[in-house]
C-alpha cells in the first residue's frame, strides 16, 4: 500500500486555525486568543517535552546525540564555547553540513539563524530543517528587528530572558520559547535567573485584575490579548525550554524541577571529556529529574565537564543574552 | 463523570513527549490518570497511553528499567490495554521499515503492522486533516460517532501494511491511520493536539468494564 504525502494545506497558513465545528461534543476546543504560529508547530514542540536538545556541528555529533537519546539536534556553525574562544562573526551552518545532519538522524533537526537574518531563515526552511532557532548565540544581523516568523511555515524557537521578551517573540510567531541563559559558559546561573524570572512574572500575572493587566501589558511591552491569555492560563501558550550554561546532569534536573518543559545543551556535551557518556547522563537526569538517586547515578564517572567561565567575569559586551530584546 | 459508569485507571507513559495533553484528555473522559515511568507504576492499571514524542528517545529512556518489555508482559497477561499515538504506534508495531536508531532496542510490539517512521517527511510536511473513523467503532452510548475527526499528523509515521488480525478504525484518503487489534489501539496521528476525544473514548470502550471496579 502506498500513501502519498498530502498537500501541506494547513501549515502554510500560520495565522488561521481551523476551529472545531460548533457544538461538537466530542472535541475539546482550546481557548486560543492570540495563538502563536499554528497547532502543528506548537505541537511539534510538545513532542519534545521532557527531552534534551543537543548542539551539534556535524553529522557525526548528531549521531552521538541521537544515540544518547536526544529528542532533537541543533545544527550550528560552532558551539558557543568556540564562538567565545575564537571570536569573529558567527553565522548559520553550511548547507552541506545541515544536509548531512538531516540525513544522519531520524529525530528533528533544528538549525540556528542569526537574529533578524530572515534570508538565513529562508535558506534553512528551503533545506527542510524541522525548527529554526533565531539565536543570540550567533552574531545578530539586525539589532532592532527580529524575523517576522509568521511569514514562514517552518516553526521557530526564540530565546528570552523575561516574560515580556518571550511574549514579543510569540507575537512575532515563535512556536517555542527557551531561556537565553549565557551560552558557552557552563555557568547555569543566567539560565536560572531567566526561568525564575519568567515563571515569577507569569505567577504575578495570574493574580492581577483586568484593569491591572492593561498596565502590565504596557510594562511588558507585549500585546494585551496575549498578556490576558497568559494570566488566565497561568502558563505560556507555547512550550518553554531552558538553554544556556547547562553542563551537568544536576543542572538539567534542576531546570526541570523549576518547571522547564525540557533542556537545550550546547557546549556542555561536545566540549566535555566524554561526550557520549555525558549526553546519556544528561538525558537520564532530565527524565528522572525528581529522583536524586537516579541523578546521582547519572553524575558518576563522567570525566571532565566543559571548562567553565563565570558569567560575572564576562565583560558586558561579551554577554550574549543582552542581544535582541 | 466516569466513562460509561466505570472509572478506568489509566497510566500515561511519561518518559518524554506530549504527556500532559493525553492526561488532560483522559481526565476529561473521567479516567483516573497516573504517570508511568517505572514498571512498578503499571500495577493496578487498566490501561496505558503511549504518547507521541521521539520513539528513539523513548526506547532509550525505557531501556534501563525494561519498561517496554514490562508493558508487553501486562498486555500478554490480559485485562490491560494500550493506546499508542505516533511514537506510541511505532513502539507497538511488530515491524518497522527502517528501524535506524531504534535497532537493538526493546519495543512493545504485539501489533501486526509495518510502519515507516517520518513517512511523510519532516515538519514542513506535517498537516492537519479530517480522518474518517469507522462509525461502528467510534459510536459510544448516546454520543454519535465523530466522523470525521480533526487531527494532526506531525512528522507522522505511515502504516504500510496491516496484518490479518488487525482492524482499521480510521482512514485518511483511503489509507489506514488508526488500527486496533486485541487490546491495542494505535494511531499515526495526534488527537491531543486538536483535542479530538474520539480515539480516547474508543480506547476506553475497548477496555470494557474492569472487574476490579
Amino acid at each position: 500500500m502506498s500513501t502519498t504525502a498530502p498537500a501541506n494545506s494547513t501549515n502554510t497558513n500560520p495565522s488561521t486555525h481551523p476551529a472545531a465545528p460548533e457544538g461538537n461534543a466530542t472535541t475539546i476546543v482550546e481557548n486560543h486568543d492570540l495563538v502563536p504560529a499554528n497547532r502543528l508547530n506548537t505541537g511539534l514542540a510538545k513532542m519534545l517535552k521532557g527531552g534534551v536538545i543537543m548542539d551539534v556541528v556535524n553529522a557525526e555529533q548528531a549521531k552521538i546525540a541521537e544515540d544518547a537519546g536526544a529528542v532533537a539536534v541543533m545544527a550550528l556553525e560552532r558551539v558557543p564555547a568556540d564562538i567565545r574562544a575564537q571570536g569573529g562573526v558567527a553565522r548559520m551552518s553550511d548547507p552541506d553540513l545541515i544536509d548531512g545532519i538531516i540525513e544522519a538522524v531520524s529525530i528533528p533537526v533544528m538549525a540556528k539563524a542569526r537574529i533578524g537574518h530572515f534570508v538565513e531563515a529562508q535558506v534553512l526552511e528551503a533545506l527542510g530543517v524541522d525548527y529554526i532557532d533565531e539565536s543570540e548565540v550567533l552574531s545578530p544581523a539586525d539589532y532592532i528587528h527580529h524575523i517576522n516568523k509568521r511569514e514562514f511555515s517552518v516553526p521557530f524557537v526564540c530565546g528570552a530572558t523575561n516574560l515580556g521578551e518571550a511574549l514579543r517573540r510569540i507575537t512575532e510567531g515563535a512556536a517555542m520559547i527557551r531561556s537565553k541563559g549565557e551560552a558557552g559558559t557552563g555557568d547555569v546561573s543566567e539560565a536560572m535567573k531567566h526561568i525564575r524570572t519568567i515563571k515569577a512574572q507569569i505567577a504575578r500575572l495570574t493574580s492581577l485584575s483586568e484593569d491591572e493587566l492593561y498596565v502590565e501589558a504596557k510594562e511588558l511591552q507585549a500585546p494585551y490579548e496575549l498578556v490576558k491569555q497568559v494570566a488566565r492560563d497561568g502558563k505560556l501558550p507555547v512550550v518553554l525550554f531552558v538553554a544556556g550554561g547547562v553542563a551537568t546532569p544536576a543542572d538539567a534536573a534542576m531546570m526541570m524541577q523549576l518547571g522547564a518543559d525540557g533542556v537545550f545543551v550546547g557546549s556542555g556535551i561536545f566540549k566535555s571529556g566524554n561526550p557520549e557518556q555525558r549526553a546519556r547522563a544528561i538525558v537520564h537526569a532530565t527524565t528522572h529529574f525528581n529522583d536524586p538517586a537516579e541523578i546521582a547515578k547519572a553524575s558518576r564517572g563522567l570525566g571532565e565537564a566543559m571548562v567553565g567561565i563565570n558569567v560575572a567575569d564576562l565583560p558586558a559586551p561579551h554577554r550574549l543574552a543582552e542581544r535582541g530584546r | 463523570m466516569p466513562f460509561d459508569g466505570v472509572k478506568h485507571r489509566i497510566g500515561v507513559l511519561a518518559l518524554q513527549g506530549a504527556v500532559s495533553e493525553h492526561a488532560d484528555m483522559l481526565s476529561v473522559l473521567g479516567a483516573d490518570v497516573s504517570l508511568v515511568r517505572t514498571p512498578a507504576q503499571l500495577d493496578g492499571l487498566d490501561g496505558l497511553v503511549m504518547p507521541g514524542g521521539e520513539s528513539t528517545a523513548i526506547a532509550r529512556l525505557a531501556a534501563p528499567m525494561g519498561l517496554l518489555r514490562a508493558i508487553r508482559a501486562r498486555l500478554d497477561g490480559g485485562d490491560f490495554g494500550v493506546l499508542g499515538t505516533c511514537a506510541g504506534l511505532i513502539l507497538l508495531s511488530d515491524d518497522i521499515a527502517e528501524p535506524g536508531a531504534l535497532a537493538g532496542f526493546d519495543r512493545v510490539g504485539g501489533l501486526d503492522v509495518l510502519v515507516e517512521r517520518n513517512g511523510y517527511g519532516g515538519q514542513l510536511a506535517s498537516f492537519e486533516a479530517d480522518v474518517e473513523c469507522a462509525a461502528e467503532d467510534f459510536e459510544v452510548g448516546t454520543i454519535p460517532a465523530s466522523t470525521p475527526s480533526r487531527v494532526a499528523f506531525i512528522r507522522a509515521p505511515i502504516i504500510r501494511r496491516v496484518g490479518a488480525g488487525v482492524r482499521v478504525v480510521a482512514t485518511h484518503q483511503g489509507n489506514p491511520v488508526a488500527v486496533a487489534s486485541g487490546r491495542i489501539v494505535a494511531a499515526a496521528y495526534h488527537p491531543e493536539i486538536t483535542g479530538d476525544l474520539a480515539l480516547h473514548r474508543y480506547f476506553l470502550r475497548t477496555l470494557g468494564v474492569s472487574s476490579s471496579v
